[in-house]
């Protein structure tokens, strides 16, 4: 009897430590340690002496780095007491690679440029990342408050889209700085010579059946549609948008807020069959494959290249960035479109560009200055300067609509450099399609999800190019690996909200992930307990009865 | 009879397979590579020359053997395996054949390191080759190009340009003539970065400068040798 009683609490024991070790269905939580806070102090201390470092990338253009050195030495003349020292990167994820490094050692810059991908992994360390809502909205030192001395813009004079965009876990951990998006520049005399009118918004169709048709070739070997011995009529720069885009355009699973990754679905695998075939039929390349898509677009080598509209200068026979030599060009009337839809009459493109992130430092009087700089980025001054280097949008409507701007769009095509007309067209996509854009949702690991997607992009590719064969087994190999690569499996998932928590669910019906290990022992465990349980009572009574 | 018959179909099968395996794994000439089409696997064996730094558990490595040279691009590599990468180290490489900007390249490639004597290239001139169709075919290999003359690399009149002129943190390009010609020269800054000896001394060319270049002959949309030495040109 005793011996029972002992049996039966330490089985009750074990099943009440399941149950309150915390299973929720298949999301696990994991706790911010540190939610950036810092209070904006009373006042700026002029007469302090403050060193403040910035990181920054540029796109290897001298103009740009002439933007950011005079708006260093322009702040500093605003404020003596700061001086602050520039490290330029060509290259995002070498900007995410050193501050990654320097966190733990406590030793990040002030202000960096950034992504907002990235700045969710910074903000797993505690209080790494100012959150930077209440120093946006003081009314002495916020977004054009009292204090500040140059005419800063004020939160309504930011352009509300790009600002939402710096949003993680309902709070702002960055300002934007400049937007562009990705936009398909289009030889069009080709199209014209393959028999096809140029629509004002092309499907993918459209671009996979010229692309296609572009592949003829000559008895002698040469691409009839150029006459060379080189045609790649479609090529696609950065990959990982390709996939992200294809996917948002069709409704289809990419990720949600909560962390959970929802790309491995029959949707991707359909998209990337179709990628397949025209890569196996040479009429699609990619940046990582063949090379810049401009280049190939100058030499008359391309019809359709999809680049971001930061990149304007380099594309056209005509542009003023040449990466190709000239007697390598060949002269093409070139036309600016939005990336390729599904659905022309609801075009949708990527938003994307560089924000600012400012790192939390022990002396409020650092992060006060650090703030001011990062006021100083968004300014008209250099808003302008920047925005007008490429195809990029000014990320406030003060610049927007200043006069100043007006008058650079209005001389679109007035010459072949300041006022080159694709670079002008560019940054007017993007301003006639601000309502259009969209981006993706941030969380600790959305940066690798993001690469997993153009790595899949890039994995069929290959396997065309090197006549591996595509199947459905192929495409599960493809996940499998593409998961194990980037870690996918070890995101963690926020805990769904009750109220909305199986949104996402309902979405997918059903997460294709698998179920963390813990789960997977619950769900077995404590039914296991219970048949012990009830066999041991079968049991002890079967052994009563044949006793009695 | 019946098992003879049985025993004498297996060992056929042995046999058979041995061979394919054999014919699959067989290590290709310098020939056979260029040969090879584009997008084919690769199996071949050669030394390290140089590498860039390694990053992200991958390393670019220049590579040569005594029949011709390779450049594998970002390589799969741990960063305990790079340190062993040292000039001269014996290696099989196993990846695809691919072409970028005209740079022929070995791309999605594993190694392992192999006993046997280091070698290093000499460095071949080259320098008459200059402005032929004849340069390409040595492409990848360590090469010299003699008495060219340092020419204005843009309309500010500077010897040289850097890719990151604020923190001099990236590559350094620079343009040199020889009979007229102007070629763009590079040195890449993962390969030779600005504590080197051949950055500084590019930093301190002037425009008229004859030097002797050494360099890997990389190809971008043509010549665009990846330098790793310039000294005033032998009178």
């Amino acid at each position: 009897m005793k011996t029972r009683k002992t049996i039966s609490l330490i089985l009750m024991l074990a099943l009440a430590l399941a149950v309150l070790s915390g299973c929720h269905g298949t999301l696990v939580s994991k706790a911010v340690t540190g939610d950036g806070n810092t209070d904006v102090p009373e006042e700026f201390d002029e007469s302090k002496k403050i060193e403040l470092t910035f990181w920054a990338k540029n796109d290897t253009n001298v103009v740009q780095t002439a933007v950011y050195t005079q708006a260093i030495k322009d702040f500093e003349a605003i404020y003596p007491n700061v001086k602050i020292s520039l490290r330029l990167y060509a290259d995002y994820s070498r900007i995410y690679a050193d501050v990654i490094t320097n966190i733990p050692t406590n030793t990040p810059p002030n202000v960096c440029i950034t992504y907002p991908d990235h700045i969710a992994t910074y903000m797993t360390g505690s209080d790494v990342v100012l959150q930077l809502d209440d120093w946006m909205r003081d009314s002495r030192y916020g977004l054009g408050g009292s204090e500040v001395k140059f005419d800063a813009p004020r939160e309504e004079e930011m352009v509300p889209e790009f600002l939402n965009e710096c949003m993680l876990n309902g709070h702002y951990y960055a300002m934007p700085y400049m937007r562009s998006t990705e936009a398909l520049y289009v030889n069009q005399d080709m199209v014209e010579k393959l028999g096809y009118e140029l629509p004002d918004v092309l499907t993918w169709d459209f671009v996979w059946e010229v692309s296609e048709k572009a592949m003829e070739k000559n008895e002698d070997g040469s691409f009839k549609v150029n006459g060379q011995n080189v045609m790649i009529p479609f090529i696609y720069k950065s990959t990982d948008n390709m996939m992200i885009t294809m996917l948002k355009q069709l409704g289809a699973p990419y990720s949600n807020e909560n962390g959970e990754v929802l790309i491995f679905n029959d949707t991707t695998k359909s998209l990337l069959e179709e990628i397949y075939l025209h890569a196996k039929s040479r009429a699609f390349s990619t940046f990582a494959i063949s090379s810049y898509p401009g280049n190939f677009l100058n030499a008359g080598q391309c019809i359709f290249a999809v680049d971001s509209t930061a990149g304007a200068t380099w594309m056209g026979s005509e542009a003023p960035m040449q990466d190709i030599h000239e007697d390598q060009k060949v002269p093409f009337k070139i036309a600016l479109r939005p990336v390729p839809q599904f659905d022309p009459e609801h075009p949708q493109m990527i938003s994307q560009g560089p924000s600012i992130c400012i790192f939390n430092k022990d002396d409020p009087q650092e992060v006060l200055a650090s703030w001011l700089f990062v006021q100083y980025l968004v300014s008209n001054s250099v808003q302008l300067g920047y925005a007008e280097t490429e195809g990029y949008l000014p990320v406030t409507l003060k610049a927007q609509q200043s006069a100043e701007y007006r008058d650079y769009l209005s001389r679109k095509g007035e010459d072949n450099t300041d006022h080159y007309f694709i670079k002008i067209e560019a940054s007017e996509l993007l301003m006639n399609n601000t309502a259009n854009t969209f981006v993706t949702p941030v969380f600790n690991g959305s940066a690798s999800l993001r690469s997993a997607a153009g790595e899949m992009v890039e994995n069929v590719c290959k396997s065309a190019r090197r006549k591996q064969e595509m199947n459905d087994a192929a495409i599960q190999k493809l996940y499998q690996d593409v998961r194990g690569l980037y870690r996918l499996n070890e995101i963690e998932v926020k805990q769904a909200d009750p109220s909305g928590g199986t949104e996402a669910a309902e979405q997918t019906g059903g997460s294709s992930g698998e179920l963390p290990g813990i789960s997977k022992a619950l769900l077995i465990g404590i039914p296991a307990i219970w048949v012990l349980i009830i066999a041991f009572e079968l049991w002890e009574k079967k052994k009563a009865k044949r006793k009695n | 009879m019946k098992k003879i018959v049985a025993l004498v179909l297996a060992l056929l099968m042995v046999g058979c397979a041995a061979l394919a395996l054999a014919e699959g794994e067989k290590v290709m000439t310098h020939e056979e590579y260029v040969a090879a089409e584009l997008d084919s696997p690769v199996l071949v064996e050669t030394y390290v020359q140089d590498h860039q730094s390694w990053w992200d558990n991958k390393i670019t490595v220049y590579a040569q053997s005594e029949d011709g040279a390779y450049f594998i691009y970002e390589m799969k590599c741990s960063e305990e395996d790079a340190a062993k990468l040292v000039p001269g180290t014996k290696i099989l490489v196993k990846g695809f054949k691919s072409a970028w900007s005209g740079e022929v390249e070995i791309t999605d490639a594993d190694f392992e390191i192999l006993e046997g004597e280091p070698f290093i290239a000499e460095a071949k001139d080259v320098t008459d080759k200059l402005g032929t169709e004849e340069l390409i075919n040595y492409q990848n290999e360590r090469v010299l190009f003699k008495g060219m003359t340092v020419e204005k690399y843009d309309d500010a009149g500077a010897a040289f340009a850097y890719k990151n002129a604020e923190n001099k943190t990236d590559d350094l390009y620079f343009k040199v003539s020889k009979d007229g010609v102007v070629y763009e020269f590079c040195v890449e800054f993962y390969l030779r970065g600005q504590d080197t000896d051949v950055y500084k001394a590019v930093e301190a060319l002037k425009v008229g400068d004859v030097v002797d270049v050494e360099a890997y002959l990389y190809w971008y949309n043509g010549a665009n040798p990846h330098v790793i030495g310039v000294t005033p040109a032998a009178q």
